[in-house]
């Protein structure tokens, strides 16, 4: 056994979960919980994620491992986006024969 | 982020259907759909009765024993996935009386049998009698008994009973996440600090007494050919997954000597430890207070 764990921590620490429905075509982030590790918190998932029988795939990410963007960089960076509504390709005709649009 | 994003997420995860209240999943199915509950010509019904009372009842008790861990968990997480795995055990144990009590033909349901008989009556194994001592005996008992069920249950999928072999097939994808999940606990306490590895040690110690009889001979099961599995025949996958397990977690397996037989009988001729009557006086005190109640 290794000495440096018998080091207790009071607290384990936090995981985002992502779950995909069985119709789901990617992962959706439903809620957090704490774990002692990775392993741990995908068995933790299932137990408070799954338990009406939502998902058929599990993420875990540490919460740490995270890198977000911050509420003061908000107007950098999103209102330039705000006013250029041509980005979207809707300013053409889609012909009849062209399929899957 | 708003009332409608959170909206929005949880529906993404339904199927399509009318039902979008937050985060309900759907496609539940009922084990027992389209499966004919007429005792099969052949096989002998009061034993049938009494094989699935046995194996409703290790489930009952230990289910009502995993359920007073609750609010007790060193975890909000972990308290929710022992009570996912007591809740699984009570709808294996409502099958499994109802069953008995079809076979039985008697008129009594599931809750007649659940909660109007006395102690004696009991067929349960000893192991799930008592109360476990701390969070290191949880974790052990619940691998063993797992490890036992899942390997009789992956038996009685084949079973000439189509009930009994419906139950069985439901329950074995409950009892691996269960064995699973417990394995889990007793390797990280195994092979976690000194003082976690001592007391896996000493509960696995404490709980092996009671280990032996379930690989007992059962005189219902040999009135079963076909229908119930020889409990001897499972000691071989059982020990393989203990032994890989405590071989994980850096653990001996214990070698002290099996609790004892009273005149030739054990749980599964209704001679019990002194735990059981505490567990059927918490288990029994609402119905048998108010027999005619329904909720």
């Amino acid at each position: 056994m290794d000495e440096s764990r018998d080091q207790v921590r009071s607290d384990w620490p936090l995981y985002e979960v992502f779950l995909r429905g069985k119709r789901g075509l990617n992962h959706v982030h439903v809620g957090s919980l704490h774990a002692a590790d990775a392993q741990m918190a995908l068995r933790h998932a299932r137990d408070l994620y799954t338990r009406r029988n939502e998902g058929v795939s599990i993420w875990v990410v540490a919460a740490r491992d995270i890198t977000a963007s911050s509420p003061d960089e908000k107007d950098p960076f999103f209102a330039p986006s705000g006013d250029k509504v041509y980005r979207h390709p809707t300013f053409y005709e889609i012909p009849e024969d062209v399929p899957h649009m | 982020m708003t009332d409608d994003d959170d909206f929005a997420a949880y529906q993404s995860l339904a199927e399509e259907t009318e039902d979008h209240r937050w985060a309900f999943g759907t496609g539940f199915s009922d084990p027992l759909e389209g499966i004919d509950t007429s005792v099969p010509a052949g096989v002998d019904g009061a034993a049938l009765a009494a094989y699935c009372l046995a194996l409703g009842d290790d489930a009952l008790i230990y289910s009502h024993r995993l359920q007073q861990w609750v609010t007790r968990m060193p975890e909000l997480e972990e308290e929710t996935a022992l009570a996912n795995i007591a809740l699984d055990l009570l709808g294996q144990a409502r099958l499994l009386l109802s069953r008995a009590g079809q076979a039985e033909g008697a008129g009594r349901d599931e809750d007649r049998l659940a909660f109007f008989r006395t102690e004696g009556d009991f067929r349960n194994v000893r192991l799930v009698e008592p109360a476990d001592a701390d969070f290191a005996e949880l974790a052990g008992r619940l691998l063993i008994f797992s490890a036992w069920r899942l390997a009789l249950f992956g038996e009685l999928t084949g079973s000439a009973d189509p009930v009994v072999a419906a139950i069985a097939g439901k329950g074995v994808k409950e009892l691996a996440y269960h064995r699973d999940y417990a394995a889990q606990w007793v390797i990280r306490l195994g092979d976690g600090t000194a003082l976690s590895h001592a007391r896996m040690q000493a509960a696995l110690a404490a709980i092996w007494p009671l280990v032996d009889e379930l690989f007992r001979s059962d005189a219902v099961a040999a009135r079963l050919p076909g229908v119930a599995a020889d409990p001897a025949g499972l000691r071989a996958e059982v020990d393989g997954v203990l032994d890989a397990v405590l071989g994980a977690a850096g653990l001996d397996r214990p070698t002290g000597a099996p609790l004892a037989p009273v005149a030739g009988q054990a749980g599964r001729e209704g001679v019990h430890t002194e735990a059981l009557g505490y567990v059927l006086a918490e288990l029994q005190s609402v119905a048998r207070a108010y027999p005619d109640a329904t909720w």
